[in-house]
């Protein structure tokens, strides 16, 4: 008798499976980059996940309190490199609150019209990526054939196919050169809307994919607000908050378009809002493009914004305001502003503190991701560590902007 | 929103939490409430759970640093109200050796925002549950969005052949660090009024040239 209790104790302890602890990443493929990852594991059950961040931190605030506002602008593309325009935007509105300047009409129209064209590129890289985190390749394979001709547009405004810097406070470095606009107008009407049906018939009905994304990281509508989550994590939720429609800036108060959300809350309800966004800026890049007035891209206050470069070949105050423009830069007044605007992440805000010198006394940076990559923790408890991928895809996370 | 809407909702704040508010300001228009250090989690609380301002979301924490003030630096919390579609900036003074309560409690998304305070500048946060740095390197010292603290930082790694690791040294510049006074004497917006100046005067902020430091 005794000696069977001792054998099933003995396997009692042979078969209890300490946690077992999991790193992931800094060099995995689903990471997005470079997050690392612990997690806790009970068998393939995930108990705790804790990131390890600030792998690509680059101490961007740190360099902008040393930078003059317009040097300031490049660091903005290099944060969410997918979506690099959406937050210089956020950067030109705070200056441009502080200085009491509004952009010429045309130049508002670019923005928003470059701010959606952005939003497009955006999601299709999410959306693909995402596809490809659980499986499937063909989406990656179309989906950036689109995007690529997507870049070209802001290739051939900036010169710059992804670190554009074309955003300024004050309105858009230089006009749209001749027969962009055509192209956008026919990119938008001929060419995504057959990749999005294609995109559609590939997932949104794919049984694999809906096995990996359905009921997987669900997010009720108090988690998300409690976690400050924004953007298409909200609105999966089913919270209906757009910046665009709740707190327009620029022209979208003019624009006719509609805020989708998710009813679920999981992988794939936010796979379904991407998708309907992506529809819902073509829609705006519409009209941007049907309604663009003519006229000046730049507020014409030379104190701020440059002089035509013909202009400085003969007069001399152009030529003094040039120089003092690039080598000293302008005062802004002195106060603070919090700026958000809608990026394709979620909500992306700059809390600009000025001294009244030309260097940004405080820049601090606001980025969607991070607090969606704070989330993991309690969406990934609980599930298989193959569902932490879907998760971690439905996410968008781009290490750019969390690390900064 | 108007100006009316933000003096009535923060008079509504400062009756109901007698105290706690020490002021409130309209910047740019956004308000501004400054907020006693020890009633912070009170305040935002409050802020949550009444019904006229609905606070949910704590969009964003962030500190600033004023180094020549003797309580330096400043925790900024950004809350926006999804029902009122109104934004409130609530700010508190502290300083290097003073904690400041966390809010983890009443927003779960303080969690990360705080370590980022704690990490850049060494605020640090009484009650968080795990006020680990976040954004900086394994091992690193400093908080580096000090003011104090140089650009160039103080170490720098690289890749050792022999030893078959990354090895951490002290920075070596092969270049100055090259900062240029761009405020100029003639618009009046310092108190040096010709170059040269400023040798003969106290300098106006309180920390020390960490050049200087170094040559000596």
């Amino acid at each position: 008798m005794t000696s069977g209790t001792a054998q099933t104790s003995e396997i009692i302890e042979e078969t209890h499976i300490r946690p077992y602890t999991l790193n992931f990443g800094p060099q995995h493929p689903a990471a997005h980059g470079v997050l690392r990852l612990v997690l806790e594991m009970d068998g393939e059950v995930v108990e705790r996940a804790d990131p390890h961040i600030g792998l690509l931190h680059r101490g961007t605030e740190k360099l902008i309190e040393h930078k003059t506002y317009t040097q300031a602008i490049p660091y903005f593309d290099r944060l969410d490199y997918v979506s690099p325009m959406n937050q210089e935007h956020a950067f030109a509105l705070a200056v441009e609150k502080l200085l009491g300047i509004t952009p010429p009409l045309r130049a508002q129209y670019i923005r928003v019209l470059f701010s959606e064209l952005t939003r497009v590129l955006n999601h299709i890289f999410t959306i693909t990526t995402f596809a490809l985190d659980v499986g499937a390749i063909t989406p990656a394979l179309w989906g950036f054939e689109e995007r690529e001709k997507g870049m070209e547009f802001y290739d051939r405004v900036c010169g710059a196919r992804l670190h554009a810097n074309y955003f300024r406070p004050g309105g858009v470095r230089l006009d749209t050169p001749e027969g962009l606009l055509e192209d956008m107008a026919d990119w938008t009407e001929n060419s995504v809307p057959d990749l999005i049906n294609n995109l559609n018939s590939l997932l949104t009905e794919n049984r694999i994919f809906k096995q990996r994304t359905v009921g997987i990281g669900v997010v009720s509508k108090e988690e998300a607000l409690d976690w400050g989550f924004s953007g298409p994590m909200l609105r999966g939720s089913n919270v209906a908050w757009d910046l665009r429609k709740s707190q327009p800036y620029e022209i979208y108060d003019k624009m006719d378009f509609d805020i989708p959300i998710g009813k679920t809350g999981d992988c794939y309800a936010r796979y379904l809002v991407r998708m309907e966004e992506i529809r819902q800026s073509l829609r705006i890049m519409k009209q941007c493009l049907d309604n663009i007035p003519e006229g000046p891209v730049m507020v014409e206050d030379y104190k701020v914004t440059p002089p035509p470069r013909a202009e400085m070949k003969g007069s001399m105050e152009a030529l003094i305001h040039h120089f003092k423009l690039y080598t000293e830069g302008y005062h802004v007044p002195a106060g603070e502003t919090y700026t958000a605007v809608e990026a394709p992440k979620g909500e992306f805000g700059v809390y600009l503190v000025s001294d009244g010198t030309n260097k940004p006394y405080r820049c601090h940076i606001r980025a969607p991701g991070f607090a969606h990559l704070q989330g993991l923790e309690f969406m990934s408890k609980g599930h298989m560590l193959a569902d932490t991928v879907s998760i971690i895809g439905s996410m968008d996370i781009v290490f750019g902007e969390i690390d900064r | 929103m108007s100006d009316e809407a933000f003096i009535d909702l923060a008079e509504h704040i400062q009756e109901s939490l007698k105290g706690s508010v020490e002021s409130y300001s309209i910047l740019a228009g956004e308000l501004v409430l400054q907020v006693d250090r020890e009633k912070i989690v009170p305040v935002l609380q409050f802020l949550r759970d009444d019904r006229e301002s609905a606070f949910k979301v704590l969009v964003d924490v962030c500190g600033v640093d004023y180094p020549e003030r003797e309580e330096r630096f400043d925790v900024v919390y950004n809350l926006l109200s999804l029902n009122q579609n109104q934004r409130v900036r609530v700010k508190v003074r502290t300083s290097e050796n003073i904690p400041v309560p966390s809010v983890t409690g009443i927003f779960s998304a303080a969690g990360w925002f705080e370590r980022e305070v704690w990490d850049m500048y060494g605020i640090y946060f009484s009650g968080h549950p795990d006020l680990r740095r976040i954004l900086t390197d394994y091992g690193f010292e400093g908080h580096p969005l000090r003011k104090d603290f140089p650009l160039t930082g103080y170490v720098e790694v690289r890749y050792d052949d022999e030893l078959k690791r990354v090895v951490y040294e002290p920075v070596k510049l092969t270049q100055d660090f090259r900062s240029f006074d761009f405020l100029s004497p003639w618009e009046g917006v310092t108190s040096v009024q010709l170059p040269g100046d400023e040798k003969g005067m106290k300098q106006d902020h309180g920390w020390t040239d960490y050049r200087k430091e170094k040559t000596s």
